[in-house]
């Protein structure tokens, strides 16, 4: 089998400090569209730091490249962590930093797989990227490949029923290859999970659907590192599932935890605040 | 051009047969042509693929919404998956699903659906697809097809795999007549003439195109010069083939669909921006089905031989 090790071995020191460029990054992405969505983008940060700076077997130059690992961002309205990571790495040159949401922009509203470089999947309506990363999972096991594919998904968007559908599926094809993210930040727009409406325990839910789960601080680096180790290998015919305990807005002190702030863009002195924030690191 | 003549009595076959077997000579030659189904092999006749290439196949169970995401993810990965269901699931339940992560990303999906239009007939209005191309032709990227017959079906479900991109392909459940010979070619986008002539034409497609070809002959029995066109695809829209008719000066549009956004509107729009015709279209009256037999869907809505007969006659008595 072609197997081609491109992965960055990064401290966790190091994929510390990523998360904060990655974070600055996104901010500062959304307050010159002065549109998109900080909250849930701070809250992914840490996963997709780890993912597009340790785990992931990527190789910028070759985006298409047919063995590399995949990424689907079912939650796709957080893109600007995402489009953060993959200025990062080289997908898209530094100066299209300033092109979020503009026209003819790689860095559409939502991730448009025709548009960006390294996006696998185009998404922004919710629900549906699990299905998604589930046909590419069953692509890579039907084909013997030894490609991952990697799913985040938004703990309020595990309330569309398509997501359970694709649960079943990848239970059904014992989809080993198969890891999904849950950012389990207990806010969506209207307010919070257990308000509008209540997931349960996710975990527990992703278990009764056949999966093998774990839930971890999703962003605490080291746990994410670990966890991301102890799967890695793993040939069990079981899909995994990681519900990460996340806090939409982490890493900026007005942020955190507020539901106002899920697709709101910030001003300037609130923009300047959070870039000191974040360069803080996480407390 | 070889058409069947139907002086004897005529052969039927439903072209979700054509499908079901047209899918399995293209998945044995293209290891990457893949089923995904939900559940209705049975009906929808992919069986026998499921049997003879399980490598290929995928049952989702009673879940659209995922069945057309799971088909995405495998065409990011160049399989050409070929989702297959009902019309009326594969079109409206899965639609959103389709516009974002087939249509949008432009992925090389193909939703080939069984019982379109009034054919799932005893099943009542909950399964008749009357919107389902008129719904599927506004979305960006997608070609829309349905073949008149059997041997139609199947150069066009080959064709569909050889195209790259969304393809939404409707089949009949119930039996229509055999109308082309086996080396008939076809071309997606491109209307099949079946008769030329200078009074009026006729435009059907799918299972109605028997209809128009019956009625032409009664018509011709009559000194009308009819001509007479297949247009198995509905978009693209052969325009060309719907401004050959203007000269006719009188076009009658027959389809198994709703009136609204199906053949008949599709050609109404060339005939506006061109103009230089009357158009009557000739198809389901914007109302719901019921459970009924076929023929008598057909008739309650006017899709009938006589009614394209005497559609003909009052345009021909018309200035025009």
């Amino acid at each position: 089998m072609h197997e081609v090790s491109i992965m960055y071995q990064t401290t966790i020191e190091e994929l510390k400090q990523k998360a904060i460029q990655l974070r600055q990054t996104a901010i500062t992405m959304i307050h010159e569209a002065q549109s998109g969505h900080p909250g849930g983008s701070l809250s992914a940060a840490d996963i997709i730091t780890a993912l597009y700076f340790k785990e992931m077997n990527l190789d910028p130059a070759n985006p298409k490249w047919e063995d590399r690992d995949r990424f689907v961002l079912s939650k796709g309205h957080v893109c600007p962590i995402q489009y953060a990571a993959l200025l990062h790495r080289g997908y898209v040159p530094f100066e299209k930093v300033h092109t979020l949401r503009q026209y003819g922009s790689p860095f559409q509203g939502h991730p448009d797989m025709k548009k960006c470089p390294g996006i696998d999947i185009s998404t922004g309506s919710l629900g549906q990227g699990l299905s998604c990363a589930v046909g590419m999972a069953i692509a890579g096991k039907r084909d013997g490949k030894a490609y991952r594919v990697f799913a985040m998904l938004g703990d309020g968007e595990c309330q569309e029923g398509q997501i359970w559908e694709a649960a079943q599926t990848a239970n059904k094809y014992q989809l080993d290859n198969l890891i999904v993210f849950v950012d389990d930040n207990n806010l969506q727009i209207d307010g919070t999970c257990d308000e509008i409406m209540p997931n349960l325990d996710l975990e527990l839910k992703f278990k009764a659907f056949g999966f093998d789960t774990r839930r971890i601080d999703g962003h605490d680096m080291q746990q994410i590192v670990d966890t991301l180790d102890e799967i890695r290998g793993i040939q069990h015919g079981k899909p995994i599932c990681i519900v990460c305990n996340t806090v939409k807005g982490r890493g900026v002190s007005f942020m955190e935890d507020v539901c106002n702030w899920h697709g709101v863009a910030p001003k300037e002195a609130e923009y300047l605040q959070a870039l000191e924030e974040i360069a803080g690191g996480l407390k | 051009m070889s058409i069947q003549q139907s002086n004897v009595a005529e052969k039927k076959i439903a072209t979700r047969e054509g499908f079901g077997h047209e899918i399995v000579e293209l998945g044995k030659k293209n290891k990457d042509i893949y089923v995904v189904d939900i559940d209705i092999g049975k009906s929808c006749k992919t069986t026998e693929f499921a049997k003879q290439l399980p490598n290929q196949h995928i049952n989702v169970g009673i879940a659209e919404q995922n069945a057309a995401g799971l088909a995405a993810g495998l065409a990011t990965t160049g399989k050409i998956p070929f989702i297959s269901t009902y019309a009326v699931f594969g079109s409206l339940r899965m639609l959103e699903q389709i516009r974002q992560e087939v249509c949008y990303p432009h992925l090389n999906v193909k939703i080939a659906c069984s019982h379109g239009g009034l054919t799932p007939a005893n099943d009542g209005g909950s399964h008749q697809a009357i919107e389902d191309m008129g719904v599927l032709r506004t979305i960006p990227n997608m070609t829309v097809i349905m073949a008149a017959d059997y041997a139609s079906t199947r150069k066009l479900v080959a064709k569909a795999a050889e195209h790259y991109g969304p393809v939404y392909l409707r089949f009949t459940r119930d039996t229509v007549p055999v109308i082309y010979g086996e080396d008939e070619e076809f071309e997606i986008g491109k209307a099949k003439k079946l008769k030329d002539g200078k009074d009026i034409a006729i435009i059907a497609n799918g299972d109605t195109v028997h209809l128009a070809l019956k009625a032409s002959q009664l018509l011709e029995n009559e000194g009308v010069s009819v001509k007479l066109l297949d247009f198995h695809t509905i978009k693209p829209l052969d325009r060309e083939a719907v401004m050959d008719c203007l000269s006719t000066g009188r076009i009658i549009t027959v389809e198994d669909h709703n009136i609204l956004n199906g053949l008949g509107s599709a050609v109404s729009e060339v005939v506006a921006e061109e103009g230089g015709a009357v158009v009557r279209r000739i198809g389901v009256q914007d109302r719901f089905g019921e459970s009924a037999p076929y023929e008598k869907l057909m008739e309650m809505n006017g899709i009938t031989i006589e009614n394209i007969v005497a559609t003909a006659h009052s345009l021909l008595k018309g200035t025009r």
